[in-house]
């Protein structure tokens, strides 16, 4: 005699609830970078738009700045850690294979033993977990899931490459995804691109590095990439837009993953985004942080009044893959 | 089909757009990154609205081998056969 398995049902929306961050101490200028490569401080700013970076001291770990972030995030919602069901950490320089840092993060952080798992996917990392936690929230596997965005990407920097020393920085970003009474996070628009997956990677494997000694720094084609990310992704962010309902008039930030600042100008344009909309900007103090970038620059411009509680914002992570992933959301 | 100096002119219009250089500048002779201080992140702007203006296709690995406008306007002109 076999018996109906029963499945479970989730809210029928979920929203980003809060959002937590945390900034690594050390202010890293574009002169120093310069002691290292043959640039100067107009150059980096003008292929670029940073500043200056935050690189991590070896205190502020993978782990720790996830748990200082996430407790944030959890505060700003209003969630104690307990209710928590999910922890999703997205990374790509947390450097034990095995077993998963979001285990540990979802012990420091004080969950009830909650799920716990890594994703790698880049600098598209935040907003596949935003999608992996919404449809959890919906799907009825959790009610509250934490996904963290975290980077140490200085520990993968050449410094003595001219094409991307000066772009890499660390640090973590943390949002709560739960039910909510409206909907908070529109369709997903997401997708891979493994024919061109050399156009950013670490140098070579781990197993080759180990016996060659060549350390795998993160190696980039700059060109393909910017040509990519700048035309390829305003075309994802329409559509995520236009599966979300929303037009661009009633659109109040975008919040692409900070990846350079000539890319974001290139997006906006191409996007024909008008100046009512807010464009997150963080890269100029922060660098890029690959998973940990949206979340960042969100909470900067919350913090700055740039954008409040409510508006609406167009998310879009792309990286090494090649990834993707675009979505509309109110911002917590 | 347009000519020569129609490609030219589009040209020149794209790389004031994208870079602000005065059109007049933009002659056949004058090296992107030498003479008109176009790097190499606008020199893929340019491509890009050259692509869409002259429908056209200009490949990445292309991309670094048009060090002068006359270059750029050469491989135009043949892409469009």
């Amino acid at each position: 005699m076999t018996s109906a398995i029963r499945t479970s049902g989730g809210a029928q929306h979920a929203s980003i609830l809060g959002v937590g961050v945390y900034r690594p101490s050390r202010i890293v200028t574009n002169a120093e970078i310069c002691e290292h490569i043959d640039s100067s401080d107009e150059w980096i700013r003008t292929r670029s738009g940073i500043v200056s970076r935050r690189w991590a001291t070896p205190e502020e770990t993978v782990a720790s700045m996830s748990v200082a972030a996430g407790g944030k995030a959890l505060a700003s919602a209003g969630i104690q850690a307990d209710q928590v069901d999910c922890v999703l950490v997205s990374t790509v320089s947390h450097f034990s294979q095995t077993p998963a840092i979001a285990t540990t993060i979802a012990s420091e952080i004080g969950t009830d033993g909650a799920a716990a798992m890594d994703i790698s996917a880049a600098c598209a990392g935040f907003c596949y977990g935003v999608e992996l936690a919404q449809s959890m929230v919906r799907g009825g596997s959790a009610t509250y899931v934490l996904v963290i965005g975290v980077e140490r990407l200085s520990d993968l920097t050449d410094l003595k490459d001219r094409s991307t020393a000066f772009l890499f920085g660390d640090g973590a970003g943390a949002v709560v995804v739960g039910p909510s009474e409206e909907p908070g996070i529109g369709p997903v628009v997401w997708g891979s691109d493994g024919g061109a997956a050399d156009l950013i990677r670490q140098k070579a494997p781990w197993d080759d590095a180990l016996s060659s000694g060549e350390y795998p720094y993160l190696v980039m084609q700059g060109n393909p990439v910017f040509r990519w990310a700048s035309y390829a992704m305003a075309k994802v962010a329409e559509e995520a837009l236009e599966r979300a309902g929303v037009s661009i008039a009633d659109l109040d930030a975008f919040i692409p993953h900070q990846a350079n600042m000539r890319i974001t100008d290139a997006m906006v344009k191409a996007l024909k985004l008008p100046s009512h909309v807010a464009i997150a900007r963080d890269i100029a103090e922060q660098g890029n942080t690959s998973a940990a970038s949206i979340p960042l620059a969100m909470e900067r411009m919350l913090a700055a009044g740039e954008v409040k509680s409510g508006d609406t914002a167009l998310i879009i992570g792309f990286g090494a893959g090649l990834v993707y992933a675009a979505q509309v959301i109110r911002v917590p | 089909m347009a000519t020569t100096e129609e490609i030219r002119t589009g040209l020149a219009e794209i790389v004031n757009e994208v870079a602000g250089i005065p059109t007049e500048d933009i002659q056949l002779d004058k090296s992107f990154t030498d003479d008109l201080d176009v790097d190499s992140l606008s020199m893929v702007e340019v491509v890009v609205a050259a692509e869409e203006k002259f429908s056209v296709k200009i490949p990445d690995d292309e991309v670094k081998n048009l060090k002068t406008v006359g270059d750029a306007v050469a491989y135009i002109e043949r892409s469009q056969g």
